[in-house]
């Protein structure tokens, strides 16, 4: 057997990991501008893209479910301006390069008037810089890392920002966990994940905590057992793990396994019923910082909760609310809008103040960002546990 | 410990790969496949067995393994007769792009609603964790030490199968010449299907073992398997394709080599220090470590 035999199947093999990395290119630009769906009658269509399936499922499933809510309510009270709301929705398996399809699909081909997604960061980066790209306003309901906003005026957020979400876990862990020192273990392979690590660590070591030792992983790793030595060695007394739920699940189990003891720390990359499924017993008294829990005592969450229940049949987690937030906020600018294009509409929304939504009162800063608080949530007996609310205060 | 328990793993699916590619000198990519399908099979059987919510019998564990196991090997049969057969005598190209159409249509029709859907699910722990013990200041823990048990009896069968019985001997005179070993009278096609039920159930013995240390399956088209059957592959060009005791030692190289490099080292870099040792192999001795060279027939 010559070498050759073996290295033509593997080259193969090779190119078909990489095919299609590189196919989110946009779409030329100025061709075709979308036909923002101003005047007319008819319904007016939005987009939704989202991981419907893949690691991440249950963040589109959720954030689907909350927007489908909201359109129902909306169109049972008469729709926008007279027209009804139609929502179309577009898998994007939880990989960068569909979500740039997906959106470059929603814009193009279905002409949508404004689109909404993502959960997970990187995605909305992906879609986010499409959206701008042709001026069609783009609102993420939960991705929570700096970025996503940055990329231009057609881009907003209705959920707070990581720097905020990882002083929020810094000051739980410092002040109720009496923690002083922590490990962390990141998803390098996620914006929101490094992010969360980064602020996380700055605020910690701000407050007098030390950073034992800071290991990294790649979503959909199987084996911790190295990073989990390591980290067992320095003894934090608590493990911050700003990841997403597949993972973390996965991880608690091997941090038990190997005896670490330390309470582990998340963010709302946790909220899912599938942490527990795939976690167990391993993730019990485990906390994670979250947008709202669903039992808060607030009316406006109350009242959400039997209306999701009674359509959805399961208890709405983060994603579902800021889902249903993030279509309300919608409609509520479209309301207001003069008309339906991209850059009026983008005014619109970004004039929001004080809208009244689940997840707290939102009002769209310059920045294209809400500011809210945060509520701290415990895992027993495999569902999330309200522990305490935490404000902004810078 | 986990270096050997996953090697052993490594070395189940390499052994699959090298076997096909002993006889039909084609590399079954479809064959990874076979071991995400043996792991999430295992799963349902679990759950459906009620495994999930009371603690299962001792023999629960055996009897899904062997269950998992006949199932894929019904698979193998199955995948061989119909798309590999037809094609016996076409070129060896047209196998290789079918086999990734199989390997595809596997993982698509996996993540379908009535067979395992999207999301990744918990395999129930059949093996009560504990620490049997520390040897030299290794943690010994069940899971691994009994899922490198299983791995290693099973490759002993193997062994036996291969050089002590006539179906063996087949397989080998199969391997070395087709055309002659048909001459003398060797059913070829009987022998070849065995081999692909050989190795797919070996795959699915993988899968099981593999859902028993890492609980937290991925869906069935999720890249990790991808790469996991690459791995297993590696070590079967590492140990010398076609050589069945060379893909056991490959996976094993392969699996300390892993974890020892993620441990003392780093753990970012644990994919490229595997295929930084196949670059060395192919270079250093192109037919793999246990491999001959064979002059090419023209």
């Amino acid at each position: 057997m010559k070498p050759t035999r073996v290295l033509v199947p593997l080259l193969l093999l090779g190119l078909l990991g990489c095919g299609g990395g590189g196919g989110d290119k946009g779409g030329g630009g100025s061709t075709s501008a979308p036909a923002g769906g101003g005047s007319g009658s008819g319904t007016i269509l939005v987009g939704h893209f989202g991981s419907m399936t893949g690691s991440e499922a249950t963040f589109g499933q959720s954030t689907d479910n909350g927007i489908r809510l909201a359109v129902k309510e909306q169109n049972a009270a008469g729709g926008v301006k007279g027209r009804m709301i139609e929502i179309k929705t577009y898998d994007d398996q939880g990989k960068s390069q569909e979500a740039g399809t997906a959106v470059t699909r929603l814009i193009t081909d279905d002409k949508v008037v404004a689109v909404l997604g993502e959960v997970a960061s990187s995605l909305s980066l992906a879609g986010g810089r499409v959206a701008q790209q042709y001026g069609v306003p783009m609102i993420s309901p939960s991705s929570t890392n700096p970025q996503v906003t940055q990329i231009g005026d057609k881009v907003f957020r209705v959920c707070f920002l990581d720097p905020f979400q990882g002083w929020v876990e810094a000051k739980f862990a410092r002040e109720t966990l009496k923690a002083n020192t922590a490990a962390i273990l990141y998803d390098q392979a996620q914006a929101y994940s490094k992010g969360l690590a980064q602020y996380f660590k700055e605020a910690f070591t701000q407050m007098g905590g030390t950073i034992t030792t800071e290991q990294a992983f790649t979503g959909g790793d199987q084996d911790f057992s190295a990073q989990l030595t390591t980290i067992r060695q320095t003894n934090p007394d608590v493990l911050l793990v700003p990841g997403y739920y597949t993972d973390a699940g996965n991880i608690s189990i091997q941090v038990r396994k190997l005896g670490i003891k330390a309470p582990m720390l998340g963010g709302d990359g946790w909220d899912s019923v599938k942490l527990a499924e795939i976690g167990k017993e391993a993730i019990e008294g485990s906390y994670f910082s979250n947008h709202y829990s669903f039992q808060e005592q607030r009316p406006e969450v109350q009242n959400f909760v039997s209306k999701y229940e009674a359509a959805h049949g399961q208890k709405p987690d983060g994603l579902a609310a800021l889902g249903y937030d993030a279509a309300r906020l919608l409609f509520d600018a479209m309301n207001r809008a003069a008309s339906l294009d991209g850059a009026t509409l983008a005014k619109a929304i970004a004039e929001t103040k004080d809208f009244p939504g689940v997840t707290g009162k939102i009002t769209i800063d310059p920045e294209r960002n809400a500011k809210k608080s945060a509520v701290i949530v415990q895992m027993k007996g495999g569902i999330p546990v309200y522990v305490t609310t935490i404000e902004p205060t810078h | 410990m986990d270096g050997v328990a996953v090697g052993s793993l490594y070395a189940l699916i390499a052994l699959g790969y090298t076997m096909v590619y002993g006889i039909l000198q084609f590399i079954n990519f479809a064959h990874s496949d076979v071991f995400v399908l043996g792991a999430w099979i295992s799963y349902t059987l679990a759950v459906v067995l009620g495994y999930a919510v009371a603690q299962p019998p001792l023999w629960g564990g055996l009897l899904i393994l062997v269950a998992a196991m006949a199932a894929c090997g019904a698979v193998g049969f199955t995948i061989e007769r119909l798309a590999y057969r037809p094609l016996r005598s076409a070129p060896r190209l047209n196998v290789l792009i079918t086999a990734i159409g199989v390997s595809l249509l596997l993982q698509n029709v996996g993540q379908l609603r009535w067979f395992f859907g999207t999301q990744p699910q918990r395999m129930p722990s059949l093996i009560e964790d504990k620490i049997l013990g520390t040897l030299a200041g290794v943690q010994m823990h069940a899971v691994d030490v009994i899922g490198a048990g299983t791995a290693i009896l099973l490759m002993l069968v193997l062994e036996w199968l291969i050089f002590r019985t006539r179906l063996g001997r087949a397989m080998r005179a199969v391997s070395h010449d087709t055309s002659v070993a048909a001459l003398m009278g060797i059913n070829v096609d009987a022998v070849i299907s065995f081999t692909f039920v050989l190795g797919s159930s070996l795959a699915a013995a993988a899968g099981f073992l593999y859902a028993m240390k890492y609980p937290g399956l991925n869906q069935p088209a999720h890249a990790t398997w991808v790469l996991l059957g690459l791995k297993a592959f590696v070590a079967a060009v590492i140990g010398g394709i076609g050589n069945v005791r060379g893909a056991m030692l490959g996976g094993f190289l392969i699996g300390a080599i892993e974890l020892f490099g993620a441990a003392y080292l780093s753990p970012h870099l644990r994919d490229i220090y595997v295929f930084s040792i196949l670059i060395i192999v192919l270079l250093v001795r192109p037919a793999g470590i246990l491999g001959s060279t064979v002059a090419e027939k023209v």
